[in-house]
């Protein structure tokens, strides 16, 4: 059972950590990465069974977590070094030239908890059957994890492998949909509705589980243990996740405007001000 | 090696070759698991499907997905084959390849069949031409284009062996087989096969044998011309071509394969940076291929014995 003092302490800690981030280099995704945060708490910090040190790049008998929309790298970023995958100072080299910390995720330069490289949206749905196909072949129990944008349901390759995970039956994987509602030309609906996004993965013979509260920690981390409890009977199991994007600063919220814009010097101190430094920063 | 060592076993396809080789592998090493989008036949992956069902993934049509799947699939210690059209192995899912499986220096084998002109009927939607220039353009990718059934198998033995990416491209019909069964297949090597002084002829996949047949008409004709094959375009053996060039002083390469970005181009940057050499290629010009059986269709796009043979008297004479 995770220490939920500690876990509520994270939430604003790395936030802090995602603006700081990309202020230092006037780049990078803010929005996103800070409505995802509760997520990734709850799923280092309590769901997902890993081992940081040594890390395994095959994963053998831990669960895998591949992070398809990798533009939101700043909030992976922090929440790996807080795991203890790397030092946290290395989040000061985030983006800049010589760093494992590249705009997006890669195994390129050897940052340790990374296992594919991701950026070009679509592709992490498949990448992740592949490794639950593999875990299953070689009789590992573990589990395989995602998290993808709603926006980027609009590539048609993701579509390909929901209908491959369904139509086998890969039953050791867990997607989740950060459903936030926006893209970079503005809302969803705007740009290209997706209608039902429950409704599309149950017709392709998905569990779907809805979590309406996607930052409240509490249910999060309930929803993460529903979702696991529900693996492992022939379906794969999809999290729909209703987030605020940039959620934890009054003037970031619920606008795709910060998407990936970083704030200014002005921004950033206001922000900070509404962000607690309860685990010390970076 | 010499030409008289060098006859034809009697005709197979390079798929066959393919086929064998995995089925082989299926055999001896457990972590090699095939992948397949819906052409199980055509690749010849239904004897490995057949005896290894467990190791066997067909994936329906959707290409892009089997290439991010066979990335995942190497996080748990699996090598994976990769099967489908030549066309839709490079073209359909070159993003795919590019960040899943490249940048992110996955083992996995990319196997294409169906290559080039000699798909035949299909015709132009189906005949990739720029497979070879568009893999050989990621960093760290390796080419390999062997050259008949036994040089295939054995290069299909030999990737598994290999940590990395490797795009491995071979065809439709049924070509003479005319390399020993033996031969160990090394990845880089090329291999010369008949020696010459007076003009080299580069060829891979499916020209080596023209080349070995265009050879012979021009001993008869007082040329004496070196052959080899470049079964892997990349690493591209730099150090061989090389040698031989400098002792013929002119040099013929031949693919089946546009002229851009294929291994012309590639012999052509070689020796403009370290041995300017008159060159000649027998390629396809900046065309798309059409439908026709294979030999119309070598013929008419000049990819045959008779095209390198012309090409070598008219490098010959640009040599002086």
């Amino acid at each position: 059972m995770a220490d939920s003092a500690h876990l509520e302490a994270l939430c604003p800690q790395v936030r802090r950590d995602i603006l700081r981030m990309v202020h230092a280099v006037n780049s990078g995704h803010p929005g996103g990465s800070m409505g995802c945060t509760e997520f990734f708490v709850a799923l280092y910090f309590e769901a997902l069974q890993h081992t940081p040190v040594p890390f395994d790049m095959n994963g053998t008998n831990q669960d895998v977590f591949y992070l398809s929309n990798g533009h939101i790298s700043p909030v992976f970023y922090s929440i790996l070094a807080r795991s203890g995958y790397f030092d946290l100072s290395e989040l000061a080299t985030f983006r800049k030239l010589n760093s494992r910390l590249q705009g997006h995720p890669t195994t390129h330069e050897g940052l340790p908890g990374v296992r594919m490289a991701s950026g070009s949206l679509g592709q992490g749905l498949s990448v992740a059957l592949g490794t639950a196909l593999a875990k299953k072949s070689n009789g590992d129990s573990q589990l395989v994890y995602t998290l993808h944008g709603d926006g980027e349901l609009q590539e048609g390759q993701i579509w390909e492998a929901v209908l491959y995970a369904g139509s086998k039956g890969v039953d050791n994987l867990i997607a989740t949909v950060d459903a936030n509602g926006q893209q970079i030309d503005g809302s969803t609906d705007q740009v290209l509705a997706l209608g039902s996004i429950g409704d599309k993965f149950a017709a392709f013979g998905w569990d779907v589980l809805d979590v309406a509260e996607g930052n409240d920690l509490a249910a999060v981390r309930a929803g993460l243990a529903e979702a696991k409890a529900r693996t492992g009977k022939g379906k794969p199991v999809v999290v729909v996740l209703r987030t605020s994007m940039g959620h934890g600063v009054d003037f970031m919220a619920g606008t795709h405007k910060w998407h990936g814009v970083a704030p200014n010097n002005d921004e950033l101190a206001r922000a900070l001000a509404q962000l607690p430094e309860t685990l010390g920063d970076y | 090696m010499e030409l008289s060592a060098l006859i034809n076993q009697g005709n197979q396809d390079t798929r066959s070759g393919f086929g064998a080789g995995l089925l082989e592998l299926g055999r001896t090493n457990p972590n090699v698991v095939a992948l397949c989008a819906d052409l199980t036949g055509s690749l010849k992956m239904d004897a490995f499907a057949a005896e290894f069902p467990e190791r066997f993934y067909q994936v329906g049509i959707a290409e892009a997905n089997m290439m991010s799947m066979a990335a995942g699939m190497t996080v748990g210690g699996k090598i994976p084959f990769t099967g489908t059209f030549a066309n839709f192995s490079t073209g359909r899912v070159y993003d795919q390849i590019r960040q899943s499986i490249a940048y992110s220096g996955k083992n996995v084998k990319i196997c294409a069949s169906h290559a080039g002109l000699t798909l035949g009927e299909d015709g132009a939607t189906h005949q990739i031409l720029e497979d070879v220039g568009m893999m050989r353009m990621l960093p760290g990718m390796v080419v390999i284009n062997p050259c008949d059934f036994n040089q295939t198998k054995a290069a299909t033995i030999a990737i598994a062996h290999y940590d990395g990416p490797v795009y491995l491209r071979f065809g439709r019909p049924k070509v003479p087989n005319f390399t020993p069964a033996d031969l160990p297949f090394e990845i880089g090597k090329a291999l010369t096969l008949r020696s010459g002084s007076d003009v080299t002829l580069l060829a891979t996949g499916h020209l080596v044998w023209p080349a070995l047949q265009a050879a012979e008409k021009l001993a008869a004709a007082g040329v004496n011309a070196e052959v080899i094959n470049i079964h892997t375009i990349k690493p591209f053996d730099e150090e061989a071509v090389l040698a031989s060039i400098q002792r013929t002083g002119c040099v013929v390469t031949a693919e089946e394969h546009q002229q851009y970005g294929g291994l012309g181009e590639l012999t052509a940057g070689l020796l403009a940076q370290h041995l300017p050499t008159p060159l000649e290629m027998v390629a396809v010009r900046d065309s798309f291929g059409e439908s026709g059986t294979p030999e119309d269709l070598m013929a008419k796009y000049g990819l045959n014995e008779e095209a390198i043979v012309q090409a070598a008297h008219r490098v010959l004479s640009r040599r002086g």
